[in-house]
């Protein structure tokens, strides 16, 4: 599994050590809202408002630097449009992965 | 210039103000979570740029778009690539970002919309679509009558034996000629032949799988020596 990272958002704060410790602290806050609202709505089979949490939580795979989860999360959410979830688990180990990332933030 | 940011997601609403506040002379004056919040605030203001996510719940960027009677210089930004030939339709829309925002492809980016400033050509913008000049034109006979079709509207053109089918947006003919013919006399930017019984308009495609393109509900069959041309007539990333 790959490692999250934070090259991304200091590549583009330039230096700005605030706006660093804001971003991360929004992707703190916002990240267990919207994997909260995947899981409910996954639950109740509700696939088209789950391509859309799956959609939403994709920028913030591609903002922690993973570039194969966040194939991964493309593939799910166009899957999910059809009905498919086939890469739910695969989907979750990346929300598990990330969420034990930003716990040690 | 003043800009507002539409988007979702308070993250990207975050990292595009970071960027902004890095230009010279662009002020973020507001963000919106969503379209309809940013439409009530732009019946009572006039904005010079927006930063708008297409793919929002309820009421998507494209929609947010329609219901714009002048809309100012738009960049999307976005998730997908997949919207990117959708966004050829409007004039307003400047350029088209995909997340995560790499800061030099923001420059590039907002370099275009100065540029646009600067050389005051927001009229421009405006009057194209009605601005219409004969070589958006093509008359096609049918039974002794010369019938004016707009260029722009056509989105297939099929070989049908000693005749070829024009598919417009309103209208179908069926007319005696042929593709290569009809194929001169058609914009290279916009038309492709992609098959030996097939020339399409690319802005009307929706999207390309393997060997085919769907172009509103028609499949269509791309031949493997006219793919290479297809794919670079796209904007793709």
């Amino acid at each position: 599994m790959e490692t999250p990272n934070l090259s991304y958002i200091y590549n583009m704060s330039g230096g700005d050590t605030a706006f660093e410790k804001k971003i991360i602290n929004i992707i703190k806050m916002e990240f267990p809202l919207e994997k909260e609202e995947y899981l409910k709505n996954f639950k109740a089979k509700n696939f088209k408002l789950t391509a859309d949490n799956v959609h939403k939580l994709k920028h913030k795979i591609s903002i922690l630097g993973l570039d194969k989860s966040y194939e991964i999360a493309s593939a799910f959410e166009n899957d999910l449009l059809k009905g498919n979830t086939s890469l739910n688990q695969e989907f979750k180990s990346i929300l598990i992965n990330i969420t034990n990332y930003l716990q040690q933030l | 210039m003043n800009c507002i940011i539409i988007d979702d997601e308070v993250t990207a609403r975050a990292i595009i103000g970071q960027l902004c506040s890095k230009v010279e002379n662009l002020n973020v004056i507001e963000e919106f979570p969503n379209a309809i919040q940013a439409i009530k605030y732009l019946n009572q203001h006039t904005v010079d740029l927006i930063f708008l996510d297409i793919h929002m719940p309820d009421f998507t960027g494209f929609d947010f778009i329609e219901t714009l009677k002048n809309p100012p210089k738009i960049i999307l930004t976005t998730s997908d690539s997949n919207f990117a030939i959708q966004a050829f339709e409007y004039d307003c829309i400047l350029d088209y970002l995909v997340k995560p925002i790499a800061p030099e492809r923001f420059q590039k980016a907002l370099q275009k919309a100065t540029d646009k400033q600067n050389s005051s050509v927001d009229s421009y913008d405006s009057s194209k679509k009605t601005e219409r000049t004969s070589a958006d034109d093509l008359y096609i006979n049918i039974d002794r009558r010369l019938i004016k079709i707009d260029i722009p509207s056509i989105y297939l053109i099929e070989a049908k034996g000693d005749y070829i089918h024009v598919k417009t947006e309103n209208k179908n003919y069926m007319v005696h000629s042929t593709l290569k013919k009809i194929e001169d006399k058609l914009p290279d930017h916009l038309f492709l032949k992609i098959h030996r019984s097939y020339i399409i308009n690319i802005k009307k495609i929706i999207d390309i799988e393997d060997n085919s393109v769907l172009i509103k509900r028609d499949v269509i069959p791309v031949s493997r020596s006219n793919r290479p041309q297809l794919m670079k007539l796209l904007n793709l990333l």
